[in-house]
């Protein structure tokens, strides 16, 4: 079956705007709605509309890993940074804050929950990944 | 002591290491923890013996109250004299023992000294708590230790054997000891005997304790484990199976008695079992033709010699039984060596092959002689003077006793018996049967069987050097007079039953045809009654039990599973909701009525999903309940909620379609009865989720968490997205949790369907029949 021009032209326009959306929902999240998990399904049906229009091949292409590298990233960044907490003293995930003045971007506050949910994010996006591989190579066959 | 403990961990743990550079003389390096321990041993003796204790203490887990509680008293000095006299010489033996080179001698060396620390540990903790996990210690090395030859069926069979025995009576003792501490009020095992508590509950843990006790000292009808131990190499049957692990149950019976043998089944169960393990074992010891398992079933019946000595609970008998004690320790150990030796030099142990040994080691057969002297009850050895002493503890009472009595003096005639078997057996010279060629062993193997053999008729000798201790440990126990071990008491009673004990055995041993052939027809009337086939029997019913339970929980069936579930749900939710709550009158039906229109389309994508003939329709029909209840989260004003739902619900959809392809593309359909149970159940499962969501939501008591994450999620979280505060950094643990769970679900789906990819040759033969939605997957068969 070959998927429509169509489809391929549209999916080709809208994939990374939707992938930037899903990573805008990441950094967002933690003051307005999104955060880690929605951002990781929105990032993930942006592969779901890639695979829907160029098969398993767009997807390789696409993403050029194997996925459980995102899933394995994402546990150990996660963890990690409750282990970090350590270092400073604190319970495992105590969260911590740093305010940063960079030269840019002026004032940049930013907290230990983020790298955690980057860390959800990447596992959601890798759990699709895995999905798309597995089951819908399964059903190309 | 925790000192001694700990340089028996070093050397385990170094074994395996210096064994590269040192080969089987490892064995000398870990030789030093045992004799540190004797001379440390040495040096407190006279404290001791004084009636001042060693103790220690040393804070282990604060917070569970656990602590190393270790206590050196006159019963403790006993046993560590014992574990590490013998197990000293057994070390050295074993550098003599095995060959140069020879494959595993590391770990072996390594599980060893952990043994020895173990049961180093389990003689000296004065903890109930601690004195478990010592016992299970033993338990988990000796099975290592058994199943030295990995390579064999027999001794890994035997080690398990071993290990699920022990450790059966082990977890069986564990609830009598938290029993009999939480009676005490507490775990520390000299408070307990200093204060014992009495009543119901202490009666059921002592039965609890000593199904331990005897499990680990190898009773009837446990005592199967012991005889197929002896797969194990000869220095671990010489020290764990006649110095030390057996003495484990043996010893508890001592610590127990004098505070515990009063209470009602303590007596009875002890004696019997005790006496019945002795006659067993000395009967079956007659039968043996292998000099190891002759020793093993004779090992057995002096275990329940011990257990009746040491459980009887009266002065008399607890001297008798600390004398047999150390005496067992000594010959038994000697004799499993010299077995070792004899196996070492002609490659056999089976007595109808060796012939003529006398001659060919002279230095061995006097010393096993000597040794079996004392095993028969001869004297001047230290076996004659505890068999002396157990006789005068019982000929004078009442007709417990004197039951206890015969037999006792049945059980020692056949020890009598199969000690002169043994002797022959190993060195006699047997008419129509060729000399057995020789290889003479090495000194290193000889001296330590010498020395020990030696101790024997020495201490026996000079009997002022054990009865101290002897008499330390007796005075546990209320009495009157002192009885002191000694060689000559006069011409009593008991030296004349010792003499026709004598008499009888070395009839027996003389008409050894006549009995060979009576036990063989005794063994056909009784062959049912076997405790090893027991063994089997329990495990092969087991195996059968957890197959057929298998069956019948895990039979396969998606429906049978879902509908398990959903109706304990609704028997116990609906149950508890139906007996104890009242819905109050202040309901509001919707907050808006456009809810009320998201409702009934909800309800009605419901209903046409469950009505569905086709998957694909219904998959879209269930997706658009999803979405449904989406609008709903929108309407309340959960924009994150809603947000993830309509994401997931899209996702669930595109995995759907692909599993779609696999399936038939219509329901299969079904008979009516099944169909109106379905409607039955899920209209049931319909109202009680939702009446346990109307009662939920007004049982309410304490106010509601959100107000508090709310205030808190800016100050603490440093977000103003509550949500997303509460996922990644309040109940951050959670999501962790929660992201391994996706992660390991993604990895598992991913290789079961690559698995299932290899093992199809192609995808038109799967047989998707008509079960197929009615089947979850089976992993698959390899």
């Amino acid at each position: 079956m070959r998927p429509s021009v169509v489809l391929e032209t549209a999916v080709r326009l809208v994939f990374h705007t939707v992938l930037v959306f899903g990573v805008y929902l990441l950094f967002a999240g933690h003051n307005q709605p999104g955060g880690g998990f929605v951002g990781g399904l929105v990032a993930g049906s942006a592969f779901v509309l890639r695979y829907a229009a160029t098969g398993r091949e767009g997807i390789d292409r696409a993403v050029p890993v194997d996925p459980a590298l995102p899933l394995g990233a994402g546990l150990l960044l996660a963890a990690g940074t409750g282990a970090a907490a350590w270092l400073t003293g604190a319970q495992f995930l105590e969260s911590g804050k740093l305010e940063l003045h960079l030269p840019v971007l002026g004032a940049v506050k930013a907290t230990s929950a983020l790298p955690f949910d980057v860390g959800v994010f990447l596992v959601v996006v890798g759990l699709v990944l895995v999905m798309l591989r597995t089951l819908g190579a399964e059903a190309e066959q | 002591m925790l000192a001694l403990l700990v340089l028996h961990v070093v050397l385990a743990l170094a074994a395996p290491v210096a064994v590269r550079h040192l080969d089987r003389r490892v064995f000398w390096l870990v030789a030093v923890a045992p004799a540190a321990t004797c001379v440390w041993a040495a040096t407190r003796a006279a404290d001791v013996l004084d009636g001042r204790p060693v103790t220690s203490t040393t804070p282990w887990v604060p917070g569970l109250g656990l602590t190393l509680d270790l206590r050196l008293d006159p019963l403790g000095l006993l046993m560590v004299t014992l574990v590490s006299g013998v197990g000293t010489l057994v070390f050295l033996y074993c550098a003599g023992y095995f060959a140069r080179g020879q494959a595993g001698l590391g770990r072996f060396a390594g599980v060893l000294t952990a043994f020895s620390g173990a049961m180093l540990g389990l003689v000296l903790s004065d903890d109930l708590l601690l004195l478990y996990v010592f016992w299970e210690l033993t338990s988990v090395t000796s099975w290592l230790l058994i199943g030295f030859d990995d390579e064999s069926a027999e001794s890994r069979r035997a080690a398990q054997q071993a290990l699920l025995v022990t450790t059966l009576g082990g977890l069986v003792m564990l609830l009598g000891l938290v029993l009999l501490a939480s009676e005490a009020g507490t775990a520390s095992l000299s408070a307990v005997l200093a204060d014992p508590p009495r009543g119901t509950t202490v009666a059921v843990a002592l039965v609890l304790v000593l199904v331990g006790a005897f499990t680990k000292s190898a009773q009837v009808p446990f005592h199967p484990w012991l005889p197929a131990a002896m797969a194990a190499p000869t220095p671990v049957s010489a020290y764990l199976h006649a110095a030390a692990m057996v003495k484990a149950g043996v010893y508890l019976v001592a610590r127990l008695a004098p505070a515990f043998a009063v209470v009602a089944p303590w007596r009875p169960l002890v004696l019997t079992v005790g006496l019945a393990t002795m006659l067993v074992g000395g009967w079956r010891s007659l039968r043996q033709s292998d000099l190891k398992r002759l020793l093993a079933f004779g090992t057995v019946s002096q275990l329940g010699f011990l257990m009746v000595l040491l459980g009887a609970g009266t002065s008399e008998a607890a001297m008798a039984g600390a004398a047999l004690l150390l005496a067992h320790g000594l010959f038994k150990s000697t004799l499993f060596l010299t077995v070792g030796v004899v196996d070492h030099a002609t490659g056999t142990r089976d007595l109808r092959r060796l012939s003529g040994l006398a001659r060919r080691m002279p230095v061995l057969t006097a010393v096993a002689t000597l040794a079996a002297l004392s095993m028969a009850g001869v004297p001047p050895l230290l076996g004659f003077l505890s068999k002396e002493a157990a006789y005068e503890a019982f000929l004078h009472g009442g007709a417990t006793d004197r039951v206890v009595f015969v037999g006792l003096f049945a059980g020692s005639v056949l020890t009598a018996a199969y000690s002169a078997r043994f002797v022959w057996g190993a060195f006699g010279t047997k008419p129509g049967c060729a000399t057995t060629p020789v290889h003479a062993p090495s000194t290193a193997l000889l001296a330590p069987v010498v020395v020990l053999g030696v101790a024997g008729l020495v201490l026996g000798l000079l009997p002022g050097l054990v009865d101290p201790l002897v008499q330390a440990y007796a005075d546990g126990y209320p009495r009157e007079q002192v009885e002191h071990l000694a060689l000559w008491h006069g011409l009593t009673a008991a030296l004349g039953w010792s003499v026709l004990t004598l008499a009888a055995g070395a009839a027996l041993f003389v008409l050894r045809e006549p009995v060979r052939v009576v036990q063989r027809r005794a063994s056909r009337v009784l062959g049912a009654v076997d405790a090893d086939r027991g063994y089997d029997a329990s495990l092969s019913g087991l195996d059968r039990l957890a197959q057929r339970s298998t069956a019948v929980f895990q039979s396969g069936s998606l429906p049978v599973y879902l509908g398990t579930v959903l109706l304990t749900m609704v028997v116990l939710t609906g149950g508890a909701l139906a007996v104890g709550t009242r819905i109050t009158d202040d309901l509001r039906l919707w907050d808006r009525p456009v809810q009320a229109v998201v409702a009934v389309v909800v309800a009605a994508a419901a209903v046409a999903t469950a009505r569905a003939h086709r998957r694909f329709t219904a998959v879209l029909l269930l997706g658009a309940v999803g979405y449904g209840v989406a609008v709903l989260f929108v309407l309340q004003g959960g924009p994150d909620l809603a947000l993830t739902q309509f994401l997931v619900e899209t996702l669930t959809l595109v995995l759907f379609v692909f599993v779609l392809r696999r399936l038939p593309s219509s329901f299969t359909p079904r008979r009516r009865v099944s169909q109106a149970a379905r409607i039955v159940l899920a209209a049931a499962v319909g109202t009680v989720v939702t009446a346990a969501v109307l009662v939920a939501g007004q049982a309410r008591t304490a106010p509601p968490a959100s107000q508090a994450y709310l205030d808190r999620a800016l100050p603490d979280g440093g977000g103003s997205n509550v949500v997303n505060v509460v996922l990644v950094d309040f109940r951050g643990f959670d999501t962790l949790g929660e992201i391994t769970v996706l992660a390991v679900a993604a990895l598992g789906i991913g290789s079961l369907v690559v698995a299932g990819r290899r093992t199809r040759p192609s995808r038109t033969s799967v047989p998707l029949a008509d079960t197929a939605d009615d089947r979850a997957p089976r992993p698959v068969q390899r």
